[in-house]
């Protein structure tokens, strides 16, 4: 067949299918008119298509039925889910799971990071001094102002509802980004997660044991005993993506290294949405509620320790339902 | 050879084309987006400041929203284009040319900071230059790849020529050189165009002007017309 005849006899069909992507294409989804037949125009114009290339027709008639085959691609293998629906199920029950599957490197994760956190802080409640060798005079300075319960009343008396939400905005900008630098940073080698893992446990070890030997733990510990049960955990998850995502590359196993990767980090992503999750939760529970004056610090112990508990069963409860 | 179009076989078993988007292009999409970005983070830091600490806290998870998620929100939600890809004309998709998804756009956009190394993006760069696919690192984690996504310039009119039949047989490239010349013919010097066909001299036995002439009928005769 001559491709004039061809063009003649099959116009419209293309037409009208182009209509039907535009269509589509509209961003906005309520606006849409329905589209019938898709898949059965898109079978049609990919058999066109094939033919005209078969029949060496002319290049601008191929690249115009090759770029309307792209974009029926496109509109055919596109994934429609309701991402409300996906997030209740992913934190009920994708995210324990996922802890359990990777559990192997939540361990190590944990085990450097509290490892470190435990131990620099037992090193600096013995050696005060140390702390200087981890943050600048006035960085100490700083915090021992801010944990003293000499001027801990005075500053209570300062901070209203507004210090409370620009708290929160910056626990979110800060904190989160580590979390999401820990995760990325496990592309080399495991060695930016493993570094991350290293420095933070250090740091907040350190202010830990120096904040403890100067006897500043009344104020310390109600304060960081509620939102650590999120923010810790979520670091150590962080960590634990990271590596992951280090691991991939390093040792592919029978994969390819390119693939290796890719399916590290695919895996790994189940855990840097739960971390999202625990460090929202963390900087809310920090700027609201660690830092209120007006509770008594035996109701901040006690919903702490509520806090760990509720957060240990719910990254255990995959296993439950994994061995269930 | 320096070939940017890729063989992308789907499931209805036929070939299609893509073209993936090279560094200069990609640096200028994302040059587009950081001035969007600063632009906004400007703005806000402005509209806010007149909120006092409240402002602040805004400021501060806005800063953080664009940051980490201006790129994913926009290839998600905005068929793979950011407002620099946008105006650069590519798009971000899929290894197998499905629109990309917020695990895979993430993934690419999170490792934006080893791509970043030691400064200014010198590893994404060096990693585009080797690879084949012009991919940096986010995108080989990722499984993505940037496209152009033009929409070819409607073809200029068939000329009104009469036809001929060509003078000795022609082969299926040949046939196609030939109607790829007259569609071609607009983006082509006159000078440039006699020049080509007086190639033929050896078969038209034609010059100059009635030679490109005489390509024309020929074409016509081809793609079918009497």
């Amino acid at each position: 067949m001559k491709q004039e005849l061809f063009e003649q006899h099959h116009r419209p069909q293309w037409e009208a299918f182009a209509r039907q992507l535009d269509a589509l294409e509209r961003t906005r989804r309520r606006q849409r008119d329905p589209v019938t037949g898709f898949a059965e125009s898109y079978r049609e114009l990919c058999h066109h298509l094939a033919l005209a290339q078969e029949r060496r027709y002319s290049p601008h008639l191929i690249d115009y039925l090759n770029q309307l085959a792209l974009r029926g691609h496109q509109q055919l293998y596109q994934s429609h889910h309701n991402v409300w629906h996906y997030m209740v199920q992913f934190i009920l029950l994708e995210f324990p799971l996922a802890c359990r599957r990777e559990w192997r490197f939540i361990a190590v994760s944990a085990v450097l990071f509290f490892g470190s956190l435990l131990i620099m802080a037992a090193a600096t409640y013995h050696h005060p001094s140390l702390v200087f060798s981890v943050y600048p005079d006035t960085a100490v300075e700083d915090f021992t102002r801010m944990y003293d319960p000499a001027s801990k009343a005075l500053q209570d008396e300062k901070r209203d509802a507004g210090d409370d939400f620009t708290m929160f905005g910056f626990y979110i900008k800060n904190n989160i980004g580590i979390g999401f630098q820990t995760f990325a940073s496990g592309f080399l080698l495991g060695l930016g997660a493993l570094f991350n893992l290293l420095f933070n446990g250090i740091a907040i070890g350190a202010v830990m044991g120096y904040l403890t030997e100067r006897g500043f733990g009344v104020t310390f510990y109600p304060f960081v005993i509620g939102h650590g049960a999120f923010e810790l955990t979520g670091i150590a998850i962080a960590g634990a993506a990271g590596l992951k995502l280090g691991y991939g590359l390093l040792s592919p196993g029978r994969l390819s290294r390119k693939q290796s990767l890719i399916n590290a980090a695919r895996e790994a992503m189940p855990l840097v949405y739960g971390m999202f999750f625990l460090l929202l939760l963390a900087a809310f529970v920090e700027a609201f509620w660690s830092s209120s004056s007006r509770l008594p610090d035996l109701v901040k112990y006690l919903a702490g320790s509520g806090f760990w508990l509720l957060v240990l069963a719910y990254l255990g409860s995959g296993a439950r339902r994994g061995s269930g | 050879m320096l070939d940017t179009y890729r063989k992308l076989e789907t499931p209805e078993n036929i070939d299609l084309d893509i073209q993936v988007a090279g560094p200069v292009v990609r640096i200028m999409a994302f040059t587009i987006d950081s001035l969007i970005r600063l632009g906004v983070q400007i703005a806000l830091l402005m509209l806010m400041t007149l909120l006092g600490k409240f402002g602040m806290g805004v400021f501060l998870i806005s800063t953080f929203v664009l940051e980490w998620f201006y790129p994913v929100l926009f290839e998600v939600l905005n068929r793979g284009q950011t407002p620099g890809k946008r105006a650069m004309g590519v798009a971000v998709v899929n290894d197998d040319s499905t629109p990309v998804g917020w695990t895979a756009s993430i993934v690419r956009n999170f490792l934006r900071i080893v791509d970043f190394l030691p400064l200014g993006y010198l590893t994404g760069l060096v990693s585009m230059t080797v690879n084949k696919d012009f991919k940096r690192i986010g995108d080989l984690a990722a499984g993505t790849l940037v496209v152009y996504r033009d929409r070819p310039a409607p073809a200029a009119p068939w000329p009104e020529s009469v036809s001929s039949p060509p003078p000795v047989a022609l082969s299926l490239p040949q046939q196609r050189a030939l109607l790829a010349f007259v569609e071609r013919r607009n983006q082509l010097t006159l000078a440039r165009q006699q020049e080509l066909a007086n190639h033929l001299q050896p078969v038209l036995q034609k010059q100059g002007d009635e030679a490109v002439n005489y390509l024309y009928r020929v074409a016509t005769w081809l793609r079918g017309g009497r």
